[in-house]
């Protein structure tokens, strides 16, 4: 490809532009592979599969981005006008423009498939047996967990029973299987490796359900009951966020995950719970 | 060769308010929507400077912005629901008022005509009509702001059932909301009077010899958004009569029953919440090719003019153009991936958003080719048309994380996507903007810009954008939640707060350096220096047949005939560097 009728010129607006490209790669490489700022830490299993499919195309995209910012800076450094030559005239290549047009399609389905086994593990596989389940009903500016307590059994709810405050996700009391069930507000408790089923509900509006720490993120959509799984592999205290705009208060409507060491743990606090529960009543 | 004016011949003199405000004269229609997009940028930028302010410093109490908004600080405090009205508008504004209007209303109207060589559009008078449904739409929206009882609160996305049942959920909103719905009603309509004349004008009154496959990009760019408008903008219009039907009617299009508010469960059943995200997305992914599509066929036309080299693989600049339009239509549920939607949708919707991104990446590879062996003039248009690239590059890839539906768990609804969308629909088509502004602006006033304001103001935009948008990446990477008032509300956001002051700093440094823009811009119509020649810029296309600025009517007494392509730059064995379309083959040389 010839470059036009003369060496072209090397300008200060075009060193500059390139010296810029350069310090917007340098600051990408900071950002990305010194990581000042990064996820935050993993406690889940799936986790590490979601951070996985992020690094792999971090590495598809950072390669593309330093090739493109830095060829870009180059040519434009490199070719400036010095008004008597004139551009190479040339503008077509059919086999260059095959080959770069394959070769991204070529990127975009093998980064396809490795997204899509990690999407099937999460939706299209069930929790396996032993899953503990937990009913997450979300509103207006807060989270509510609903357990079944020690009879493994949810009692029955509709939204007419709902009383905010008194019975915040419509527990039919009546029901026997309502008895020994635990509704807490913010307060969410899991066991260390041990499967947790949530099944979300929304009272007024889409709410989101956001545990960064585990990467889990999934609506909650009023009309809807939608189940998601995840499996805490840390022990500790995580926060809950509402990641989808829900009204004024939607920035302060967060929630604390509570992991276990065991399920020991897990059984007093629900036990306290119950206690608690049924003192107030 | 000054082309004689052309008014004398085929139009009456017009008075003064025929000719510059109720006029049907497309470019004056052109200039018309400039101010006013210019006029809304200010507003919408003014608003994402209250955003950055509230969180830079959530809760230190700021006594100055209390007494010039009384109601809307209380104690010095931003109100909650005030930093909601702010996201919501901003997000409105800036989409539809300034980028929609300024890329296809502003650029659009004006460029139509005088590069298809015509006279004015196919219906003048329906393009006047556009103009003043989109004003009427700016002067609703704005309203929305200072009504009493709210702005809107939905976002600029106003997802069902919040925006449906806004009474309810803020006792304060309910004409705000409804204002808002109003707005985006008129603009649709205003959108589609326009869609209409562009895609009949382009089709029908190209003058004698130029073929489709001879058109400037920025022709094409526009003819396919029409036709993607004309698609698009329908869907939003049923949607948004639905959701007036919900609030106003009793109606149950989005409300599903069951709901719980205010202390009792409402009568509504049967609707469903996602059918607002199906048809908003339908339109909105379009949307965004509506927005950038036009930024990349202007800022590849002026790249081609400055560079002194034809764009390299015209052809495939024009396929990938329709393929990118007919395939926004099928990837509008990678915004739904954690929404409830089918998890196997999720799976379809990956594929055609990995798809999408070959045809961007074609793009990008021809504007390399473009460059590559160029004769660069860095004139300030060149200048931003070559940021664009760098822009639209750094916002296409961070794009491809979030297509990818198992990253997107994550990061759904985090400051990655604000940054991807910034960078890729917003500062993208915005220096597309400047760089048509700086370049057309002869043709409109007749005057150049200040070209060292111009550079100035370039590099500091340049700076300043990535400053502002590219750390929002990482701030998403954190976790980081789109759309809340308060950061420090979370202890895993704290470490986060460093970045978020330097972003409201740097966003803020560049705000101020917008206004070397506008002061360039306002003085320059008055006082720029004067065009004397037809085509200052040495540029091959129709419009540069026109004096500077064009007359009524554009052309002289007859109308050009086009022999070759818009690319012919450093011909070998031409005269000049440059061959405009009418010259007949062979008579570069002469």
């Amino acid at each position: 490809m010839a470059d036009g009728n003369g060496p072209g010129r090397v300008t200060i607006a075009g060193v500059a532009f390139a010296a810029l490209m350069l310090v917007l790669i340098g600051v990408s490489v900071w950002l990305f592979i010194w990581r000042p700022w990064w996820f935050p830490e993993i406690a889940s299993v799936r986790g590490a599969d979601i951070d996985g499919v992020f690094s792999a195309v971090l590495i598809v995209t950072g390669i593309a981005f330093i090739a493109v910012q830095g060829l870009l800076g180059y040519f434009v450094a490199r070719y400036g006008t010095n008004g008597k030559e004139h551009a190479g005239y040339w503008h077509d290549n059919p086999k260059a423009e095959a080959g770069l047009l394959f070769g991204t399609a070529f990127f975009m389905i093998i980064l396809v498939f490795m997204g899509q086994k990690v999407w099937a593990s999460i939706y299209f596989t069930d929790a396996p047996p032993g899953t503990m389940e937990v009913q997450v009903t979300a509103q207006q500016f807060a989270w509510n967990f609903h357990y079944p307590g020690p009879d493994g059994v949810f009692g029955r709810t509709d939204p007419k029973l709902i009383d905010n405050g008194a019975n915040d996700v419509g527990l039919d009391k009546t029901d026997p299987a309502a008895k020994d069930d635990i509704v807490v507000t913010n307060e969410m408790h899991a066991v260390i490796g041990k499967p947790v089923k949530v099944r979300l509900r929304s009272k007024d509006v889409i709410h989101s359900f956001f545990l960064p720490n585990m990467r889990v993120k999934q609506d909650a959509v009023p009309g809807m009951s939608i189940g998601i799984w995840f499996e805490p592999t840390k022990a500790g205290k995580f926060e809950l966020a509402c990641a989808e705009l829900c009204g004024n208060g939607h920035y302060r409507m967060k929630a604390t995950l509570t992991v276990d060491k065991t399920q020991q743990d897990l059984d007093n606090w629900e036990k306290q719970k119950l206690a608690e529960q049924s003192g107030g009543n | 060769m000054q082309v004689e004016h052309a008014t004398e011949h085929a139009h009456p003199q017009l008075g003064f308010w025929r000719k510059y405000v109720f006029s049907t004269d497309h470019k004056v229609i052109g200039l018309q929507y400039l101010i006013t997009a210019m006029t809304m940028a200010i507003v919408g930028g003014l608003l994402s400077m209250l955003m950055r302010l509230q969180l830079a410093w959530p809760s230190v109490a700021n006594l100055t912005m209390a007494k010039i908004f009384p109601v809307a600080f209380h104690d010095g405090i931003m109100e909650p629901g005030f930093y909601v009205s702010l996201v919501t508008m901003h997000g409105t504004i800036m989409v539809f008022f300034l980028f929609t209007a300024v890329l296809t209303g502003a650029f659009g109207n004006f460029l139509i005509p005088l590069q298809i060589g015509a006279r004015d559009m196919a219906f003048p008078f329906l393009n006047a009509l556009s103009y003043w449904v989109f004003l009427l739409s700016c002067v609703v929206i704005l309203s929305a702001l200072f009504v009493v009882n709210g702005a809107p609160l939905g976002g600029w996305t106003a997802y069902a059932p919040l925006s449906a049942l806004g009474a309810a959920v803020d006792p304060r909103e309910g004409v705000g909301m409804t204002l808002w719905i109003a707005a985006l009603g008129l603009f649709t309509i205003s959108g589609l009077m326009g869609g209409l004349n562009y895609v009949t004008t382009i089709l029908t009154m190209r003058t004698k010899g130029l073929s489709m496959m001879r058109l400037p990009l920025t022709q094409w760019s526009l003819l396919i958004t029409a036709i993607l408008g004309l698609l698009a903008f329908p869907v939003l219009l049923a949607a948004a009569i639905l959701l007036t039907f919900d609030r106003a009617g009793g109606t149950s299009f989005f409300i599903p029953a069951g709901i719980y508010l205010g202390n009792h469960v409402l009568t509504n059943s049967g609707g469903h919440p996602l059918l607002w995200q199906h048809l908003f997305w339908f339109f909105g992914h379009p949307e965004v090719y509506i927005v950038i599509l036009p930024a990349m066929g202007m800022a590849s036309d002026i790249l081609s003019t400055f560079c002194r080299k034809p764009i390299f693989s015209y052809k495939m600049m024009v396929y990938s153009m329709a393929s990118i339009a007919g395939l926004s239509f099928v990837v509008w549920g990678h915004h739904m991936f954690v929404s409830g939607m089918s998890p196997f949708l999720g799976t379809v919707f990956t594929m055609t958003t990995l798809v999408i991104a070959v045809p961007s990446a074609v793009k990008t590879f021809n504007w390399l080719g473009t460059v590559w062996g160029a004769r660069i003039r860095f004139t300030s248009a060149a200048l931003f048309a070559i940021g664009f690239i760098s822009v639209f590059v750094s916002g296409g890839l961070s794009g491809i994380f979030l297509g990818t539906s198992a990253a997107d768990i994550y990061l759904q609804d985090t400051y990655f996507v604000v940054a991807h969308f910034h960078l890729v629909m917003a500062i993208a088509p915005l220096f597309a903007a400047f760089a048509g502004i700086y370049y057309w602006f002869p043709k409109m006033f007749g005057r150049f810009m200040n070209e060292t304001l111009g550079k100035i103001h370039f590099w500091l935009t340049l700076i300043g954008v990535y400053a502002v948008f590219f750390p929002m990446h990482v701030l998403g990477i954190t976790g980081h939640m789109r759309r809340i008032y308060d950061p420090l509300f979370y202890d895993f956001l704290k470490p986060d707060q460093a970045l978020n002051v330097f972003i409201s700093v740097s966003a803020f440094a560049l705000a101020g350096v917008q206004l070397v823009f506008l002061a360039n811009f306002f003085v320059s119509v008055f006082a720029g220096k004067r065009v004397l020649e037809n085509n200052p810029w040495h540029a091959t296309t129709l419009e540069w047949e026109t004096p500077c600025p064009t007359g009524h009517g554009n052309f002289g007494d007859e109308l050009p005939v086009v022999h070759r392509w818009a690319f012919d730059y450093s011909v070998p064995g031409a005269k000049n560097d440059f061959v405009p379309q009418t010259v007949p083959p062979g008579a570069e040389k002469l």
